[in-house]
């Protein structure tokens, strides 16, 4: 009797609340009558919005009754991750367990699946897009706008909050000047014969984002475009034949070792290599090729089955505000908010200044064009540069 | 307590009372096996299922519902994936028999010298080295030989053509826990070989070569294709040295599978990783069938 009258007052509440989606209360029902468990947290469970929760304040409230918030695969020196968990336990007193640092987004999704129901499945995903979108139509996250929705571009988020982009950046080309004469700038200059051996990726594209972004940049610079991925194959086809290409995966221990002088990266990445080896003989340039401008975005999205819904939110809220954007934005990632926040003042100026600049406007592929170069990609890059 | 006081005068019927002691001692044998069974049932049995299961269902992306079908298996059986299943096989065969050799040599080197400080040094090393593999493996040997390694520019290998980034280049750095796998397989074989056959051989008038040609290698044949079925198996299951060392320069099947099945790039490709899990256990298991019915001989010479 008091479980139908909770859900009854959750499905007023959601209902009544602007923005709430057909998702939402689609799922309220099951979320209500699944858990017995105190009235805030069944709030937050189906909360769409800060104010299902009656504003910041319950919700802090609430996350911090929950106490914890389960992370996955957030690597500290990847965008400033560390100094951001850190500032989220400071200011809320809320413990990050953050497992598997360095995984992946399929091992995001497959956590999600194998441990639903579980106290230990993550309460957020960090997510490369692709996955965010097939993990939506699986109906695997929970809608969530946070209150800052109105400043993510149309585009960079899923109309019901399934999954909104949070930082990005764009495909770089960086380079060790103590040991390169003359850094390569654009992807053309990557042929010249003085860099032999010396090019490499960060994994390899069927598996690493930034690597299979790096091949899209390259398609962009060699004729071809969004929709036609197979240029970028070509151009490291040659790389590697007039033995450029360098096949091992740059780390950063690959690069502290000189063994991969020039490395195509996230610009965020390779800006934050030039901070950590500054000193130790290593002088690593950050270039963004004006030929082949690529910029993509990773997304975040709140487990539908989170143990810690009300953390999951708050965290969403933190990452989100401008100061979590701002933060993203010390670590070199461009912020989604980014443009808004340029424009209302909110945007950290000195760090924005130390971004690496970049010529022409950026260019995004569309699920379908993804999805296509994805095909290419796995059935030629592997017999490609094979030999 | 009553069945045994009425099969002991039962008993006296059969030609003697053992054949019934036997079998009464064999049902407990087998009872305590059954922890490794049942043990070996979660830990092989539900997985292998699970592989068989995935392997053969086809997902459909638009719906998301599942059915049984072949795509998987004969996308895993097609270009980029096939190259890289034959490219497995040919670089696991070639350590098997390049490290069963030299690790045989090594092994009868040792053996010979009757030299029990040599023997034990090289016996720990052995060990030691035959455990060395992985990400740290493969970083030695990029800090070593790779494009900026420390032989590579001292000795200006570079300008002379040497890459360790390619199919040749992995052999060699698989060798290199393959050759002391062999080592320590092929000593206890070696030690086997009486000194008395050798003797018999050699005072009936027969050279070296002919001791070893009719004699030592039949007999070690079957510990030889043993420990090179061990060595085809540990270079086909390597993954971590050569995905931090080749990439995509020497397409590998284990390659295939991380990319499939963890990254973040291919999504939906779980069911394909697991169908080419599929074909490497039916690789395994050819390679498997050759030795099984070579291990009873072993045993007649060799105890």
């Amino acid at each position: 009797m008091l479980a139908t009258r909770i859900r009854l007052a959750v499905l007023a509440a959601t209902v009544t609340v602007a923005g709430a989606t057909l998702t939402a209360c689609g799922s309220a029902p099951d979320n209500a009558a699944a858990d017995g468990g105190s009235g805030g947290a069944k709030s937050a469970k189906t909360a769409t919005s800060v104010a299902d929760v009656g504003g910041l304040d319950q919700l802090v409230k609430a996350a911090k009754k929950e106490g914890t918030l389960n992370t996955i695969t957030l690597p500290p020196d990847w965008a400033n991750y560390g100094a951001i968990i850190k500032a989220f336990e400071t200011k809320y007193g809320i413990k990050v367990k953050n497992e598997n640092p360095d995984g992946s987004s399929a091992d995001e999704i497959s956590a999600v699946k194998s441990r639903k129901g579980q106290g230990r499945a993550p309460d957020v995903l960090d997510l490369g897009q692709s996955f965010a979108i097939s993990g939506a139509q699986e109906g695997l996250f929970a809608p969530y706008q946070v209150s800052t929705w109105a400043k993510i571009p149309a585009g960079q988020k899923h109309p019901d909050g399934a999954w909104f982009n949070d930082y990005g950046g764009y495909v770089s080309i960086g380079c060790d000047a103590a040991k390169i004469t003359v850094c390569p700038q654009t992807f053309a200059d990557l042929l010249k014969p003085e860099y032999k051996g010396k090019v490499a990726l960060n994994g390899n594209p069927t598996k690493s984002g930034s690597a299979y972004a790096g091949v899209f940049a390259a398609a962009l610079a060699n004729g071809g475009s969004l929709d036609d991925i197979s240029p970028g194959v070509k151009f490291f086809g040659k790389l590697k034949k007039v033995g450029n290409y360098n096949p091992v995966e740059s780390t950063p221990a690959t690069i502290e070792k000189g063994e991969t002088p020039i490395s195509i990266d996230w610009d965020y990445l390779n800006v934050a290599y030039a901070d950590k080896y500054a000193g130790k003989g290593i002088q690593w340039k950050v270039a963004v090729p004006a030929d082949g401008v690529l910029a993509q975005y990773y997304s975040q999205a709140i487990n539908k089955a989170a143990p810690h819904p009300a953390a999951a939110r708050l965290w969403q809220e933190f990452l989100f505000s401008p100061e979590g954007q701002n933060m993203w934005l010390k670590g070199y990632a461009r912020p989604v908010t980014l443009p808004a926040m340029t424009a209302d003042g909110s945007a950290d100026a000195g760090a924005v200044a130390k971004l690496p600049k970049v010529k022409g406007t950026p260019t995004f592929p569309t699920e379908a064009q993804a999805t296509q170069a994805k095909k290419v990609l796995s059935s030629t890059w592997a017999t490609t540069m094979a030999g | 307590m009553a069945t045994a006081t009425t099969e002991i005068p039962s008993s006296p019927k059969h030609a003697s009372g053992r054949p019934t002691q036997k079998a009464a001692k064999k049902a407990p044998a087998w009872l305590a096996a059954l922890p490794l069974l049942v043990f070996l049932a979660l830990a092989f049995g539900i997985p292998a299922i699970a592989v068989l299961v995935s392997a053969f269902s086809v997902k459909d992306p638009a719906t998301g519902t599942s059915h049984l079908g072949l795509d998987n298996m004969t996308d895993s059986l097609q270009g980029a994936y096939r190259t890289a299943l034959w490219s497995s096989v040919k670089l696991s065969a070639v350590v098997a028999v390049v490290g069963g050799v030299l690790g045989t040599i090594l092994a009868q080197a040792v053996v010979a010298s009757r030299s029990t400080m040599l023997r034990e040094a090289v016996l720990t090393a052995s060990g030691v080295l035959a455990n060395f593999g992985g990400v740290p493996l493969a970083f030695a040997w990029i800090a070593t030989l790779g494009n900026a390694g420390l032989l590579t520019t001292t000795l200006g290998l570079g300008d002379a053509g040497w890459s360790l980034y390619t199919f040749w280049g992995l052999v060699i750095v698989y060798l290199y826990f393959a050759i002391p796998l062999m080592v320590l397989v092929m000593t206890p074989a070696l030690d086997g070989l009486r000194p008395q056959w050798q003797e018999a051989a050699a005072s009936s008038g027969a050279t070296g070569w002919q001791y070893w040609r009719h004699v030592g290698v039949p007999v070690l044949t079957p510990a030889l294709i043993g420990g090179m079925v061990l060595l085809f198996g540990g270079a086909f299951a390597a993954y971590a040295t050569a995905a931090a060392m080749v990439g995509a320069t020497v397409p590998l099947v284990t390659l295939q599978i991380a990319d499939a099945l963890s990254g973040n790039v291919l999504v939906g490709h779980e069911n394909l990783a697991l169908a080419l899990s599929l074909d490497m256990v039916i690789v395994a298991a050819l390679v498997m069938a050759v030795y099984l019915p070579l291990r009873k001989r072993s045993s007649r010479w060799l105890d």
